[in-house]
Parts: structure tokens; C-alpha cells; sequence
């Protein structure tokens, strides 16, 4: 399989790896996937409280080459955003600009569940209540 | 390791033809530590066939000229070479396309020519699609095929082997050793249970012909599949080993057109093709031992480094009952293939993990050895072949650690593992 060259650049070099304090009220975590489906992934997001804009995104996974480049991406697209933007993150944005093969086409929507994820952890968190939040909390 | 080839290639002046060309000098460095799919053509066996393409183009069945004799000499010949490296008469070789051809003959080949006696095929779980396909048509066409349990190791359990034998068995399929983990089957023992139930026994042996001793007689074995790419031939090229006396074997022919290798296989002979796997054979048989030794040092060099210089990693299969060359490797709360990228610009190996494939479904070998889908996810198969150095093993353990460090630091399972989580108590999110 023939990958982009922007996938193999976010995979050799991935952006923003690593592990924020989760125990912290303005860090929303997200962990989808699972070991036996061979993806699992961990996004986390730093909310500004003055702001209300995400300051920091992180991210940690255990999959093939498309499901790290695909995290790595959202967390850069991330930074800077609103959660309502935040909200709006569309998984076939991953696939058009990583070029995804259709066989990879899930690990963009595992990267779109874990941003969602780690949005309602942080409105949990927080007492923002929206709709369907309790629907898209995380599991764990 | 190519050179060798090019040397060869550059002589008769194919070089701008070569596309694969190109990709070889790119990666010069590239190792290839993948011989289980298919190991690279020796250059002896090019040289040897080379002649057979435009000298002697002749049809070995064109019997009223000297172009026709050519053809059926050589052919004549590569049968005893290949006949003499398993230790058996040359009329009992028959020429197919491949192992998948051969597996496919054999299995429903007996089906149909043994009927009346029965419809009753047993295999196992960890054959090759070859052979699983062949039996799901053979179900489809009215027959009846248990599928055997494997124990941790890999290995057949014998008991259950013989209590799956009925009156109406027909031929017990067993692969000699596998294609994903090397591991050996008890072939002696499964050959005296065949024998003492009157039930042919059929082996799909693509991995060990050319690599270690194989002398299907020895073992009782009456049909075995093999093919020339995996043992330093050509592709397009296998053959089948039919037993001729006690008992005389025969199968249905499954190609139908002009009756060549007695009946059982129709189809204009591949002369260069036979040519070069019997010259194969011939170089197998002398290097066999010398390749063996050495191949089995390097293997264990490689595992050993890289299971002393990093955590939880876990040979798959039976280390005791496998083949010289061979190593399966998992490397815990890594994922196969996004391993396989932190180095594929330098080792070319294969991985049991699902995404390398387009079902997504990781290798079913190791999962009917027990391995948890993750393990299974997180695996790594290591082959090496005759043209694997020193050097190269050295640099592969080098990157192999460096890629398991390096996607162990992105991976959050290692994180929870390391802080002591217990993985299996979480609840994970279905996708």
C-alpha cells in the first residue's frame, strides 16, 4: 500500500504525543478503540478557561501507520479551536488530506470518536450539559 | 542481496526491461527477512533456465522433433532432480503451477476418485487457504471436513486426530510445518495413524522442500504439495508427489485438455519453469545442511536480542518443533503493522496483525494457537533465506528495537500497562 507523503510525515514525525494530567477540570480525555480490534486511542484537550478555546491537544495510540498520522493531524487541527468548533470535526477532512485507502477509512472515524470523546469528558467535567453528551461520554 | 541477480540479469541485456530494477538499487540496504512468502530466484537457477526461454523453446510434448526432445529431456531431468531430493521415483512427480495447484489436486482430486469409499476429509485450522479452501469446496460438493484443533505450541493433537478418523475417511491433510509460525507437525506419527486406519495422508509441504530433509515415504505420506518460489526457484512452478506403490494413489484430474503428466495434470508444460525448480532441488539438496546451520544461529541471534533487550515479547508457536529459519515474534501493546513502518525502508517482514489485510481480521493461525486478538495484532513474522548475512541480521536488530521503543512511547496500552492498569478490566469501546 502506497501511502502520502503527509501521512508518512505525520507518522515519522508525529505531532503532540504525550499525556496531559487528566485529573485536572479543564483537560477532557478520550479513549476509543479497542487492544483485540488493534487500534486503541487516547486524545486528550486542554480547555482555556479564559478562552473557552482548546490551549493544548495530546494524543497516544496504538494502531497501524494511518490510525497515528490520523490522530496526530486532529490534534494539531484541534489547538486553537472552540469546542463548538471542536464539535463540528468531520472524519473525511482525516481521509482527504492523508489520502486514507478505503481499508483506513476507520481509523479517521476512530480519531473523529475520540475528539467527541474527549469534548463530552470535558463537559462533564465542567456541568455543560448538551445534547446527546451522555450518548457520546466516554465509556471508560 | 541482489547483486548476484543483476550480475545475472546484465548479461543478457534485460536491464532497462527490469522494472523491479529500479526499486532494488533504490533500497540497496532494504533486508529481507520475509522468505516464507516467497524467497528470491538463486542466480544458478536463472542461469539454468535461461536457455529454455528462446535456445530451446520446444513443447515437451512435441515428440517428431529435435526442439521436442530438447523440452522432454530437460524436463526429464529437472524430475529426477526434483525426485531426488525427497526421495522418490521421478514417475511419481507431477508438475502444477504452484503449491496452491497441488494442494487444489490433491484434495479434490482424492475426493473425487475415492467417492465410493468414503467423503470424509480431515484437516486443521491452521492449514493454509490452499488447503481450507479446497476442503470448504469439498463440503460444497457434498463432503465432510473437521476442521482439527491446534494445542499453544501449534501442534495436532494425535488422539484427536485419530478419533476424527471414520469409516468413511478418505485422506487426513496436515501441512509439514506452517506457513506463519514454522512450527512442525509430528509427521511420523501422524503417517503410522493414517496407515493403521487404511486413510491416505496428504501434506501441503511448500515450507520445508528445498529448506530441511523431507522424505515423504518415510513418514507414510502418500500425496505432498510443494512449489519452486519457496525454496530459491521460480513462481509459476510447483509440483505434487503422488505414491505409485502401496499404495498406488490417483486423483481426478481437475485441468482437462491432452492428458499430460499421466492424466493428472493437462496443460503444456512450463519447460523453463521445471528446469529451474529442479535445478533448485539440486541445490537445495547439496546447501540444504550448510544453509540450515547457519540460518538457525542467525534466527536464534535475532530472537534472543531482541527478547533479552525488550520487554514482554512472546515467541508464537513451538520453539522446540520448528523450522531453522523461522521466527514469529509478538510484541505486546504494539500494533503489526504500524510497526512494520518504523522499518520498511530497511527489514521487509510480514505481520499477523488485521490491517495488513483488507478484512481486518488478525492471522487466524494464531488465533488457534490462543493468542488474544491483541497478541495476534501485535505480531511479527521473521523468515530468513540463504541470501540473510551476519550484517543484516545485526542491522535488523537494531531497527526492530528502535521501532518497538519508539511505537511503545506512542502507545497509550503501554502507558496503562507501565502504570501497573489492568487492560483486561477495562471496558474498551466497540468500533
Amino acid at each position: 500500500m502506497a501511502y502520502s507523503d503527509k501521512l508518512l510525515d505525520h507518522f515519522k514525525n508525529p505531532r503532540n504525543v504525550g499525556t496531559l494530567d487528566k485529573s485536572k477540570e479543564n483537560v477532557g480525555t478520550g479513549l476509543v478503540g479497542a487492544p483485540e480490534c488493534g487500534d486503541v486511542m487516547r486524545l486528550q484537550i486542554e480547555v482555556d478557561d479564559q478562552t473557552g478555546t482548546i490551549r493544548d491537544a495530546k494524543f497516544k495510540t496504538f494502531g497501524c501507520g494511518s490510525a497515528i498520522a490520523s490522530s496526530s493531524l486532529a490534534t494539531e487541527w484541534l489547538k486553537g479551536k472552540s469546542i463548538d468548533e471542536a464539535m463540528t470535526f468531520d472524519n473525511m477532512d482525516l481521509v482527504e488530506e492523508l489520502a486514507l485507502p478505503p481499508v483506513k477509512i476507520h481509523c479517521s472515524v476512530l480519531a473523529e470518536d475520540a475528539i467527541k470523546s474527549a469534548i463530552a469528558d470535558y463537559r462533564h467535567k465542567n456541568g455543560i450539559e448538551t445534547e446527546g453528551s451522555a450518548e457520546a461520554q466516554a465509556s471508560h | 542481496m541482489y547483486e548476484k541477480r543483476y550480475i545475472c540479469t546484465e548479461k543478457i541485456g534485460f536491464v532497462k526491461l527490469n522494472p523491479f530494477k529500479q526499486i532494488t538499487t533504490m533500497s540497496k540496504n532494504l533486508i529481507y527477512l520475509d522468505n516464507n512468502a516467497t524467497t528470491p530466484t538463486d542466480p544458478r537457477v536463472v542461469d539454468a533456465m535461461l536457455p529454455y526461454f528462446y535456445q530451446h523453446p520446444g513443447n515437451a510434448a512435441s515428440r517428431n522433433h529435435p526442439f521436442g526432445w530438447a523440452a522432454e529431456e530437460a524436463v526429464d531431468y529437472a524430475r529426477e532432480q526434483v525426485a531426488k531430493l525427497i526421495s522418490v521415483d521421478p514417475k511419481e512427480i507431477i508438475f502444477t503451477s504452484g503449491a496452491t495447484e497441488s494442494d487444489n489436486l490433491a484434495i479434490k482430486g482424492v475426493f473425487e476418485m475415492y467417492s465410493r469409499k468414503g467423503n470424509h476429509i480431515i484437516t486443521a485450522k491452521t492449514e493454509h487457504k490452499a488447503v481450507l479452501d479446497a476442503c470448504k469446496k469439498v463440503e460444497k460438493m457434498g463432503g465432510e471436513v473437521p476442521y482439527l484443533e491446534v494445542n499453544r505450541e501449534g501442534l495436532v493433537d494425535l488422539k484427536e486426530l485419530e478419533a476424527a478418523i471414520k469409516d468413511n475417511t478418505i485422506l487426513v491433510s496436515i501441512m509439514w510445518a506452517n506457513n506463519e509460525t514454522g512450527v512442525i507437525q509430528p509427521m511420523k506419527e501422524i503417517g503410522e495413524i493414517c496407515a493403521r486406519h487404511g486413510v491416505l495422508f496428504m501434506s501441503d509441504a511448500t515450507q520445508v522442500v528445498g529448506k530441511i530433509p523431507v522424505d515423504p515415504k518415510a513418514v507414510g505420506c502418500h500425496l505432498m504439495a510443494f512449489t519452486g518460489h519457496k525454496m530459491y526457484g521460480p513462481k509459476g512452478v510447483g509440483a505434487l508427489f503422488v505414491n505409485r506403490k502401496k499404495p498406488r494413489v490417483k486423483v481426478t484430474a481437475q485441468l482437462d485438455g491432452g492428458g499430460h503428466e499421466r492424466g493428472m495434470r493437462s496443460g503444456t508444460l512450463n519447460v523453463p519453469g521445471i528446469v529451474g525448480l529442479g535445478k533448485a532441488a539440486e541445490i537445495a539438496a547439496q546447501e540444504m545442511q550448510k544453509d540450515t546451520e547457519r540460518l538457525s544461529k542467525l534466527r536464534d541471534r535475532l530472537e534472543q536480542e531482541l527478547l533479552n533487550s525488550l520487554e514482554e515479547v512472546y515467541i508464537n508457536g513451538s520453539s522446540e518443533h520448528r523450522m531453522p529459519h523461522v521466527t514469529n515474534l509478538s510484541f505486546k501493546h504494539v500494533e503489526g503493522e504500524g510497526l512494520m513502518m518504523t522499518f520498511n525502508q530497511e527489514i521487509a517482514v510480514s505481520s499477523g496483525s488485521a490491517c495488513t489485510s483488507a478484512s481486518l481480521e488478525p492471522s487466524y493461525v494464531l488465533i488457534a494457537l490462543g493468542l488474544g486478538d491483541d497478541l495476534a495484532h501485535s505480531s511479527i513474522r521473521f523468515s530468513l533465506g540463504r541470501f540473510t548475512t551476519d550484517e543484516e541480521i545485526d542491522r535488523a536488530i537494531v531497527a526492530v528495537r528502535n521501532g518497538v521503543n519508539h511505537m511503545r512511547e506512542l502507545s497509550p496500552i503501554w502507558e496503562m500497562y507501565k502504570e501497573g492498569i489492568d487492560l483486561d478490566a477495562v471496558e474498551w469501546s466497540e468500533h
